[in-house]
């Protein structure tokens, strides 16, 4: 009896511990950027200028940079993670290459994000430079300005694109494992072909799932700091398009924390912190009420 | 995590030993047979679960298949819409014929032949989406032209649904009792318009009042479709069947009318099982 209070009471502390360090980082975030949120208010959001010298900060190039890359990489991986799922989840369940398959997802998962980075420098910033001198010309055709720097928001977005397969992939994978067999026998008994069946039973019977893996990967895109850091050329300024370099909230805290010497640079830092910290709340709300809403109707 | 295992088009289950061309399955089929089989094995890896059954199930008739559990009725059902396909390790041997077409032979294509064939299984198992898709689901892949609604509403009142649900079509079907979704099944088989219906235990799962209901409807149903209902329930093959096949352990022990299995059947074993002095 007492055993099994104290054990609950443990239990207890170590939910309103969690509970207290979310509450704690939200305290430290909006402490840090009180000086910036006095100072420039909600404008701080709107304003495109981000100048250290002139103290001028304005978080909206970054929070277009973090919008961007995530949301090109996520449409730039779902073919990919929804195809491996489907795949793995439905034709090829067993055997070994099944397995060889499914590993090699596990691994991308293991690959550490500095490694990312370094592959994007080292491959990925070659091509796209490549890619830029031969599309300048034809940029220029319609007054779109290409600079062939081979870093930016394109490879930022490509190296994401390859990161955050495994949360979609391994997640869609096992709800589509558990569509019912009953179901799929229904279908098929009924002249269904696998295409069908895939199309009009499977996906949807596990969307909500599916749609749960896609925001971990939405999630995991829009923290991403060190790869991104690494491949998108670290510039202050609102990207003009897809090929300019640019900075995500994560990206340009990485890039200026250690050198910000006005506490009011300092203060805008954290304030970019907290507006990512809301950003990715706010969508994983999002997410969990549409999750929500498409599990009532199932 | 849990998974179940999946039904798996491995490899089309096909027939092992071929009759030699020069010897082509005995043609024309008496008017009346809709399914027949000749010979007729299934085998899971090297266990036959179904062993050399020849049988002739006919047109616009119900044949109920009775026997102990195992005895591999299940497996003889799904070997006729080719379900077992999706078994790993299962084959067919001998010859299955539906409409003198050769099922297991290089000419059948699994899917055309499930278009014609309905299938009811044991659990009630709808798809989770309203009533109205679940019933046009089977017509929609399979290009049906004509009025949806129509379709719907008359493959409703065949399956004794449509009352219960008319006000509420577009509800999920989960939200249905145990015998609505059964009967919901049933019409989604009918709504295909094939012209036999394969029907697994569909009353296992419910009250003898839903399965009062279903057994109606399989009264019903026989006047246009051919029907194949295996059943555990004895009095329940009685009622609603005209044929009767008794089979144990893989093999057909006795077909024949209704009546004569449940009053002089032939074979003692049928007699044995029919008045329950074994299981
Ligand atoms: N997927 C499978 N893999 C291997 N063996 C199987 C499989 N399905 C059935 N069997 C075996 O085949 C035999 C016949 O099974 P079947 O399901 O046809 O029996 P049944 O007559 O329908 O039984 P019940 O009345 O319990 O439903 C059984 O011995 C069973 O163990
Ligand atoms: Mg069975």
């Amino acid at each position: 009896m007492r055993r099994e209070r104290l054990f609950r009471n443990l239990l207890r502390l170590a939910a309103w511990l969690v509970g207290l360090n979310v509450l704690v980082i939200s305290i430290t975030l909006f402490w840090g950027a009180s000086p910036t949120l006095r100072h420039f208010g909600l404008g701080f959001l709107w304003s495109s200028h981000w100048n250290p010298v002139t103290d001028e900060f304005g978080a909206l190039p970054f929070l277009a940079g973090t919008l961007a890359t995530s949301f090109l990489a996520l449409a730039l991986s779902l073919p990919l993670s929804l195809s491996m799922a489907i795949l793995l989840g439905e034709f090829l369940r067993v055997g070994w290459l099944s397995n060889v398959f499914k590993s090699l997802v596990d691994l991308i998962a293991a690959v550490p994000s500095v490694i990312f980075g370094y592959w994007g420098l080292m491959v990925l910033v070659p091509l796209v430079r490549e890619a830029e001198m031969w599309l300048m010309p034809l940029g220029q055709s319609v007054g779109i300005e290409i600079m062939p720097y081979g870093v930016g928001v394109l490879t930022a977005s490509l190296v994401l694109a390859v990161m955050i397969i495994p949360n979609t992939a391994a997640i869609a994978r096992e709800v589509l494992e558990l569509v019912p067999r009953d179901l799929k026998e229904a279908a098929y008994s009924f002249g269904a072909t696998r295409y069908e069946v895939v199309r009009s039973v499977i996906v949807p019977y596990a969307r909500s799932g599916i749609f749960a893996g896609i925001l971990l990967s939405l999630g995991r895109a829009l923290g991403e700091t060190m790869a991104v850091t690494m491949v998108i050329g670290n510039t202050n300024e609102m990207p003009a398009n897809l090929f300019a370099p640019a900075n995500t909230m994560a990206s340009v805290i990485a890039n200026e924390l250690a050198e910000a010497t006005t506490a009011i640079h300092y203060s805008s830092l954290v304030a970019v912190g907290l507006v990512l910290f809301l950003v990715t709340t706010v969508i994983n709300f999002i997410g969990t009420y549409i999750i929500k809403k498409m599990t009532v109707q199932a | 995590m849990v998974t179940t295992a999946m039904p798996q088009p491995v490899r089309p289950v096909r027939r092992e030993q071929q009759a030699p061309a020069a010897n082509p399955p005995a043609a024309p089929l008496p008017e009346t047979a809709h399914v027949r089989t000749d010979n007729f094995s299934v085998y899971y890896h090297d266990h036959p679960a179904v062993n050399r059954v020849t049988l002739t199930i006919p047109a616009g008739k119900v044949t109920a298949i009775i026997g102990p559990s195992g005895c591999g009725k299940s497996t003889l059902l799904r070997a006729i819409n080719r379900m077992n396909d999706f078994v790993p390790g299962a084959r067919a041997e001998g010859q299955l014929w539906y409409c003198g077409q050769d099922v297991y032979g290089p000419n059948c294509d699994p899917v055309e032949l499930r278009r014609r064939i309905g299938m009811v299984f044991q659990k009630p198992n709808p798809f989770p989406k309203s009533i109205f898709r679940n019933v046009a689901w089977a017509p929609k892949i399979n290009g049906y032209r004509g009025d949806l609604e129509e379709l719907v509403e008359r493959s409703l009142r065949q399956a004794a649904l449509w009352d219960e649900v008319k006000d509420k079509l577009d509800r999920s079907a989960l939200a249905l009792s145990g015998g609505q979704q059964q009967r919901l099944c049933i019409a989604r088989a009918i709504a295909m318009q094939p012209d036999v219906l394969l029907m697994d235990e569909p009353c296992s799962a419910l009250d003898p009042i839903a399965t009062a209901h279903i057994e109606d409807l399989i009264d019903q149903l026989k006047t246009q479709y051919t029907v194949v209902l295996v059943t555990h329930n004895m009095q329940q093959a009685g009622r609603v069947s005209d044929r009767t096949a008794f089979m144990y352990l893989g093999e057909l022990v006795e077909v024949d009318a209704t009546d004569i299995i449940f009053t002089r059947p032939n074979n003692p074993r049928t007699q044995d099982y029919i008045t329950g002095r074994f299981g």
